[in-house]
Formats: structure tokens, sequence, C-alpha cells
């Protein structure tokens, strides 16, 4: 981290953790859970997340001083649709088959709340290049919780990652399949992504005490 | 009898929050009390019901390939199909706005049951989702599409009602600490939504369009066995034939 200041670096490591988008902040979940079924997805979507969070902060940001405070919203979902439409139209040429296993999720990043959530709290308060280093931690701790979710439900799931067969092929019996293991589809199924994220934050508050909320 | 089967389908198997997470954000935000969770779930249900209907004349006549062929045959040619997110987002903004002011000037008091829960819609992924899910599932005609808007609305609302009585009870329960609050609102959701997936069989002669969504969830495996089956079932026919 000789680049950054510890104050940049902590922009960049708090979201990891502590500070999570997902497990913490409770934003942008809308989208998140959808698309875990596959590693693959969910490391796309976080890649698009990631670029659409950065370049929008860095974008908000330059421009925080001449928008009125009145239109933002609109102003902000603009930049946001913009740069999605990018995503979408980068995706439909160079990986079609994933974006219509995205399908409309691409075009819900726009409401994703990480995003306006940033924004509003962030990249209006601060100056470019430490909107876009919170743009890409914030976007970092989403994609960890996506990939984790995604990780285990293609893995338990359908006994693949990213596509390749890890535990043996179910068919021919190879590998674990041999001693009777079996798939559980049930992971496929979407209720399964929300009891993971349940369950990390279970995992992620027993380890630090100090978030566990009281209501 | 088409509109029935999309109000009961909407509601129940393609429910928002359950089959396809829209809306989480709020729907986990603002549902520890059943009455603010009631406010915000009728909101949902008058800005999909607005908003659904609009977008779906905007697509119709403006965004889909050829749409523009009302304005003369030489705009037949145009596809606006990219510009869609922004012009759904745009209209969900500005309706927003507009559903806003005209509550606000004739409905005082519904204004203040409403109103504080309006600006946060316009960001809501519920709404935007219910634009997009309309446009990716084809619905073909305005009524159906003003079905598809309010009956959307309806079962959202039911999941964000549930999940606040449940949360306003679950307050006297011993939840182990580090589940206590969000984690245990996950995994609530998560036993809800496997409940909501019994409803799937509810409408049968919507099979074949189930079986086009759920093909992406079959595990590859199962999808070669049924590649195998459906050859050998092909040999079966043409040889009877």
């Amino acid at each position: 981290m000789g680049l950054l200041s510890k104050k940049d670096a902590k922009l960049i490591m708090d979201p990891l953790s502590d500070d999570n988008p997902i497990t913490i902040q409770v934003l942008g979940i809308c989208s998140a859970l959808a698309i875990t079924a596959e590693l693959e997805a969910s490391i796309v979507m976080a890649v698009s997340v990631m670029f659409v969070l950065g370049i929008g902060n860095v974008v908000i940001s330059l421009m925080r001083n001449i928008i009125p405070s009145k239109i933002r919203i609109i102003v902000q979902l603009i930049v946001v649709a913009t740069l999605v439409i990018i995503v979408d139209l980068v995706l439909k040429a160079f990986a079609y088959e994933l974006s219509k296993t995205l399908s409309v999720f691409v075009g819900l990043i726009i409401t994703n709340c990480i995003i306006m959530g940033r924004f509003e709290a962030f990249a209006l308060a601060n100056g470019p290049w430490r909107s876009f280093l919170d743009g890409i931690g914030n976007s970092f701790g989403y994609g960890l919780i996506l990939i984790l979710v995604g990780f285990f439900r293609e893995l338990l799931g359908s006994g693949t990652l990213l596509g390749y067969k890890v535990l043996g092929d179910p068919i021919e019996l190879t590998g674990l399949y041999a001693f009777g293991y079996e798939n559980n589809g049930f992971m496929l199924l979407s209720p399964m992504a929300l009891i993971i994220v349940g369950l990390i934050i279970w995992v992620q508050r027993s380890r630090n005490p100090s978030l566990i909320e009281d209501e | 009898m088409e509109q029935l089967e999309l109000f009961f389908k909407s509601i129940f198997i393609d429910n928002m929050v359950f089959a396809t997470f829209l809306g989480m954000c709020s729907y986990l935000a603002v549902s520890k009390k059943v009455k603010t969770a009631v406010g915000l779930g009728a909101a949902v249900i008058f800005v999909l019901a607005v908003t659904v209907p609009l977008n779906w004349l905007l697509d119709q006549y403006i965004l889909r390939d050829g749409a523009l062929v009302w304005l003369g045959p030489e705009y037949a040619q145009y596809d606006l199909g990219f510009l869609s997110f922004i012009l759904f987002i745009a209209t969900i903004a500005t309706m927003v706005q507009l559903v806003e002011i005209v509550v606000e000037k004739f409905s005082p008091s519904l204004y203040n049951s409403l109103g504080i829960f309006l600006p946060l819609i316009a960001v809501n992924c519920a709404i935007l989702g219910g634009s997009l899910f309309m446009q990716s599932r084809e619905i073909e005609t305005l009524g159906l599409a003003l079905n598809y808007g309010i009956s959307s609305g309806i079962g959202w609302f039911l999941a964000i009602l549930a999940i606040a009585a449940i949360r306003e009870k679950i307050r006297y329960s011993n939840v182990p600490g580090p589940l206590r609050g969000l984690g245990i609102t996950f995994i609530i959701t998560g036993l809800m939504a496997i409940g909501f997936m019994s409803f799937g069989g509810m409408l049968t002669t919507s099979g074949e369009n189930e079986e086009a969504t759920s093909e992406t969830t079959v595990s590859k495996a199962e999808g070669i066995k049924k590649e195998k089956i459906e050859s050998t079932h092909i040999v079966e026919v043409s040889t009877i034939k």
C-alpha cells in the first residue's frame, strides 16, 4: 500500500469486513441474491458493479458543486443509467449467454441501493480520487459476499465451480459421486441465497461482537 | 381468464420478494413495524400501478424494434431498445414526484401516511424491476400491464406485511446474539420463500413458461439426462409414425 496514504487505504479495506455494504450497511441486496446460483454470474455482476460504482462516484464527485440539491436524485439516476447501459451493451456483445442469465438484473444495477447510497453518503461530499477509492472498496466488499454465496451455491448445488466438475462426474459416478455423494439441488433455488447470507452474517458477527444489534 | 391467471401468478408464484428478490433493501429496512410496512407497501402498489402501464406504452410505441412505425414507414427500421433503462427510470422518478405533488394537494391525510415513503420508492428495485420484467416477459396488452403492476405490488405488500408482523413478535424470543436483527430476518425470509415455492404448482396451465425459467436452475447433469430422454422420446415417436 505504498501508493496510498493510511486514510485512503482505510477507504478500501473497511468495506471488506467491518463496514461491508451487504452485511452491515444492508445495501444492494436486491440484485445481489438472484444471480448467485453460479459463480461465474456472481463474478460478472461484481465486476459490473465495480465499474459502475467506481466511475459513477468519480462523475458525481466532479459534478457535486454544480448539481442543485433538489434534483440531485434524478441527476444521479441518469449517470447510473448511462453507465449501466454501457455495461449491458458490452455484456450483450461479448458474453451473450451470460447476459441472458443475468437478464433484467443488469438493469437493476441502476436501483442497486449501494450505488445511490455511496453517491449520497460519500461522492457528494468528497473529491474524485477519494470517491473513486470508496467506490472500488465498496464494490469489493459487495463482490466478496456475492462470490462467497456463488461459490457455496454452485459447489453444493451442482458440484461445479465456474462450470468445471470439481467433485467428479455425477453421471459416470467418478470422484465423490462414486461414494454416493449427491448434489443438493435445493442450493440452486432462490431461498437458499437468503439463508446463506444469513449464515455469513452470523459468522461475521460472532467473530466481531461489536457489530451485534440490540433491538 | 388470462387476467386472473396473471393476477395470481404475479402475487404468489412470481412473488417479487420471494422469487426474484426485488425491493429487498427497503423490505429489510422498513419492516421493523407493521404500521410503516403497510404504508410503504401501499405506496409500492400505487406507484407500480401507475408506472408499469406507462412504461408499457413507452415500450410499445417508442422503444421496441420497429415501434416508431406510427411516425411513418421510414422510421420502421429504428430499434431504441438500448434506451429503455434510462427512459424507464426517468419515467419512474418523474411519476413519483408527480404523484407526490398530486397526493399532497388532494388528499393531505393520504400524504401524511404515504408521503415520506414516496421519495424512497424512486430507487426501489421493485419498481424498476416491475417495468423490466414487464418488458422481458412480453406482456401483450395495456390491461394486462396494469394488472401486472397492481398484482406484483400486492405480492410485495403481502411479503413486507408478513415479515413485519414476524419481526414484531420475534423481538420477544431469545435469538442468538450475532443473529439478532438482520441475520434472523434473512433466514426467516428464506424460510418464507421456501413456503411460497409450494404455490408453484397452483397454476398448471402456465407450466410451459415456468419450465423455461426454471431451466437455468436445473443442474447440468440433469440437463444432460433430460436431453437423452428427449432424444430417445423423439426416436420412439418417429418409429411409431
